[in-house]
């Protein structure tokens, strides 16, 4: 069952449109938000005035900051750090304002639309302040106090300075990746209640990271943790935005607790472009020493992280993990950084689908096409001489991400560079790449390499049970955010029991059926859940087993299971079902010795996480009168350790390129003079469809499996994004003929066009 | 705000449905809230996104541009339509098989756009199903199974 490309459990009810996604769920006698935001980049509120808006039928209440004075702001998840937490963001603005789209005001109403025309007449009066809107310039003012640099930290190894002083070349460099984020097709939104019954608020749409935001609003709203509930629906997409805890989500269980009627909120997709979590947007500037091959002997390393206007759940986790990252599959034994958490009066900003690893491949493979260019090497052959070899494995890079050393479990790098290399044929390919260039055609080759970071602990559990009928019950405290979770958990755990995927229900993200719980992010769930799902349906069978040898008056040595039944092996007629053995497991039952029921749960603990890798390859031809990059090849190579379910790894490498493709070609949040956001609309954020995608080619591997855990999985949630950004720009240079022509991104067609103006301009 | 509200009939795959709505109510909220057909979902609500798409008249309309009171007298289709009973429509079964789908929340409007123009035009050639499909969008798939989906329940659909 493990590694067979099966179709998934959870589409049945998605195709028929039986899903029940938060915006589906309703409650009796509820009221319905909406926010009001401000109109100003950055200013201190002088007034404001909700009396028309209270005076509209059907609208129940109009809160502002003077009314949640009292809740806390909204503290961190994830690297945290003490400099950072006075930047937290309250749930309504508290006199100041700092970004356009910062919740000022909620409207709570009978209906969504008496709820929009309540919002519509709150007068709110700003008296504006100058914004930054360049973090990489000088710093602004947070506040009376503070400046906008909110956290500065940096990791080194070895001797930068020393290797430097003995450099072959020095090259110097300076890279910036545009500011774009996930996007799920499906808004944000929560419904919540206070049952008064059982003191109990339960909150309805949880997404991500179920239990972690239960505590985090129990601790706010100064209720006992094992009195709110958060449910997980179904989720309309994550990519590291949806789920993480928003003020939004805090006033709708505020409200319910307080006004004491259901609050269902539903925000609308302009809402989601200035106020769900942006990404991206770093500067870097580097220095690389190189010896004479174009083996990298040391690198320096400088980067803002422009983080908006708050640091919102993810602390530093995005500039850490560009840091951490940043060296990907190459040795570089000489490694200094330093990440700057910059403000600015934009949107926040937290994690997106490879979150520091996107940005950091773009800058680190640029910087080797760099040292490719400067020293006449071949692109392909200057990333061989400095590759980590297998040899090599497990590889401690000499610095820490997330709490934990970054210690690269296992890679057989230079096998995966000799594939790609092969698949495409790369020598005949830059051949006839050069023929056609000479023969006047804008076509080129893209290289990126890059190491993932997977499996985040540090830990995870899983509970199997079986009923009556023999339906076996897989619950975990993880989430699921549309990524086939449940399809994932089933085969692992059918792969163990012999039982058909029919005959298995996946539980996830409920907060009151299991006691701990991570959730969805960091390619995580499968690694985690996942070994923990393993170990525990090897405990269930085990006890099938021993309670069958009682039933069947056998011994066990002598049973085997297969089709949800135990058996004598050679005499199929003495079977007991799991069904049977479930039955006769009942708490009074002589066989149950005070462990009652056919259930086994199990806890998977581990510090470190375990590292995939791939090299992405494009061949791209622009056309340089309308300034569109068509990519004639896109070959995705990526290791994964072991695959589950190979349709849906390639499943999620194939969607999470696309997602790269829009952030380098033309997704852009980008703001006016005053800092007004220019992309609040899908006509102006601009993803791509159907029409902008190439038939990518998947080489999926499964060459190092990870030592770390018994299924050798990796995670494959993030490699089809990773590398696309500097594949793009890689392809575009060797188009143009003009290496290191492209040092950001987006390359939208607007600036391509005009690339290829000025190079006719300039012959 | 809080106009009148105005009483119609809706006949929504094949039944009657008898609701009284704001003349501002979109489709796509009726549907979903005085019907309860919440297979259709709202991505975007200003016509980009395509998730809300049902046919009218066999044709595909962003069910958020159109308002409930434009609506009688008209057939609409929405997802919940397409199977015949507990037997899949060949294009669900197609992005079943195909893995059309991830999270699901686009699904329903991709389903009913594949649907009219592969009932209006059953022998659409490759180039020009893709340039229809580039109207909805999809953010988890990468679009590559939905089209090999597409293909798919074409080849099935054929007559």
């Amino acid at each position: 069952m493990i590694g067979e490309s099966v179709p998934r459990l959870e589409d049945r009810p998605l195709l028929r449109g039986e899903g029940r996604f938060v915006a589906d769920i309703d409650l009796p006698h509820q009221l319905h938000m909406r926010i009001v935001r401000s109109h100003a980049a950055h200013g201190t509120i002088t007034s404001i005035d909700a009396a028309e808006a209270l005076a509209v039928p059907g609208v129940a209440a109009v809160w502002t900051g003077a009314d949640v004075a009292d809740v806390p702001p909204i503290d961190f998840r994830q690297v945290g750090a003490d400099q950072m937490v006075p930047y937290r963001q309250p749930i309504l603005a508290q006199r100041r304002v700092r970004y356009v789209g910062e919740p000022v005001a909620a409207v709570f109403a009978a209906d969504p639309y008496t709820a929009e025309d309540g919002a519509e007449r709150v007068v709110v009066e700003v008296a504006e302040l100058p914004p930054v809107l360049d973090a990489a310039g000088p710093l602004g003012d947070f506040d009376e106090r503070l400046d906008t640099e909110a956290y500065v930290f940096t990791e080194a190894t070895g001797d930068v300075e020393e290797a430097f002083a003995r450099a072959e070349h020095i090259l110097e460099a300076e890279f910036r990746v545009g500011r774009h984020t996930g996007v799920p097709l499906e808004c944000r939104g929560a419904v919540a209640a206070h049952h008064r019954d059982t003191q109990t608020l339960e909150f309805l749409g949880a997404a991500k990271v179920p239990f972690q935001n239960r505590d985090a609003l129990a601790q706010m709203l100064g209720l006992p943790p094992s009195r709110v509930v958060l449910r997980e629906a179904h989720v309309g997409g994550g990519f590291g935005v949806r789920g993480e805890l928003y003020p939004e989500d805090v006033l709708v269980a505020l409200a319910a607790l307080r006004l004491g009627r259901p609050v269902k909120w539903i925000e609308d997709r302009q809402e989601h472009l200035v106020a769900a979590n942006h990404s991206r947007d770093q500067l870097h500037r580097l220095r690389v020493a190189t010896d004479a091959r174009g083996v990298i002997e040391g690198l320096e390393v400088e980067f803002v992280s422009d983080q908006g206007a708050y640091v919102r759940t993810h602390g530093a986790t995005v500039a850490t993990l560009a840091a951490a990252m940043l060296p990907g599959p190459y040795r570089i034994p000489n490694y200094r950084v330093t990440g700057r958490v910059r403000l600015s009066n934009k949107t926040p900003a937290g994690t997106y689908r490879a979150p520091g690893r996107y940005e950091s491949t773009f800058v680190r493979e640029r910087a080797m096409d760099a040292v490719a260019a400067e020293l006449g090497i071949d692109r392909a052959e200057v990333r061989r001489r400095n590759l980590i070899g297998s040899d090599e494995m497990p590889f401690e890079r000499g610095i820490d991400a997330l709490g934990t050393p970054v210690v690269y479990d296992s890679g057989r790098y230079e096998t995966m560079l000799d594939r790609v290399l092969d698949h495409i044929d790369y020598s005949a390919l830059t051949e006839s790449l050069a023929e056609r260039r000479a023969a006047g055609e804008l076509v080129g080759l893209g290289l990126g390499f890059f190491v993932e970071k997977s499996g985040l602990g540090p830990f995870a559990g899983s509970r199997i049970t079986v009923d009556g009928s023999g339906r076996v019950t897989v619950t975990t405290g993880e989430a699921s955010v549309g990524q086939g979770f449940e399809t994932v958990m089933a085969q692992i755990c059918s792969d163990v029991l012999g039982v058909g995927l029919d005959s298995i229900s996946v539980v996830h993200g409920q907060t009151d059926q299991m006691s701990y719980g991570m959730g969805a992010f960091a390619s995580r769930a499968t690694v985690m859940a996942g070994t923990a799902t393993h170990d525990a349906s090897e405990a269930l069978r085990q006890r099938a087993i021993e309670a069958a040898a009682e039933m069947l008056e056998a011994s066990a040595d002598d049973l085997v299971m297969a089709d949800g039944a135990v058996s004598v092996a050679g005499s199929p007629a003495q079977a007991v079902t799991l069904g049977e053995i479930a039955s006769a497991l009942g708490p009074a039952s002589p066989l149950a010795r005070g462990r009652p029921g056919l259930v086994a749960e199990e806890w998977y603990t581990t510090s470190h996480m375990n590292y995939p890798y791939g090299l992405h390859a494009g061949v791209a031809a622009l056309d340089p009168d309308t300034g569109r990059l068509a990519f004639e090849r896109y070959v995705i190579a990526y290791d994964v350790g072991r695959a589950i379910n190979p349709m849906l790894v390639e499943g999620q490498i194939v969607g999470g390129a696309a997602q790269g493709f829009g952030g380098a070609l033309f997704e852009d949040f980008s703001y006016d003079e005053i800092g007004q956001p220019q992309a609040t609309t899908f006509m102006d954020y601009l993803m791509p469809t159907a029409a902008e995608m190439p038939d990518l080619e998947i080489l999926l591997s499964e060459d190092a499996p990870s030592p770390l855990n018994p299924l050798g999985v990796k995670g494959a949630g993030e490699g089809g994004t990773n590398a696309c950004g500097a594949v793009v720009a890689a392809a575009i240079d060797d188009a143009l003929g003009r290496p290191g022509a492209v040092t950001s991104l987006p390359v939208t067609p607007e600036r391509l066009h005009a690339m290829c103006r000025s190079l006719a301009a300039t012959g | 705000m809080n106009a009148e509200r105005v009483e119609l009939t809706l006949t929504v795959n094949g039944e009657p449905r008898a609701v009284a709505v704001e003349p501002r109510k979109t489709l796509a909220d009726t549907l979903r809230e005085d019907c309860g057909l919440t297979g259709t979902h709202l991505g975007c609500e200003h016509g980009v996104c395509g998730a809300c798409t049902v046919l009218v008249d066999d044709e595909p309309v962003r069910s958020c541009l159109m308002f409930a009171v434009q609506c009688s007298g008209v057939e609409i289709r929405t997802v919940e339509g397409l199977a015949d009973g507990d037997r899949l429509h060949p294009i669900q079964q197609a992005f079943w098989e195909h893995h059309g789908l991830q999270c699901g929340f686009c699904t329903p409007g991709f389903l009913m756009l594949a649907t009219s123009v592969l009932e209006a035009r059953p022998d659409i050639g490759d180039e020009e199903l893709r340039e229809v499909l580039a109207s909805n969008l999809c953010r988890c798939t990468g679009y590559q199974n939905i089209i090999t989906s597409v293909h798919a329940a074409r080849d099935q659909m054929r007559p």
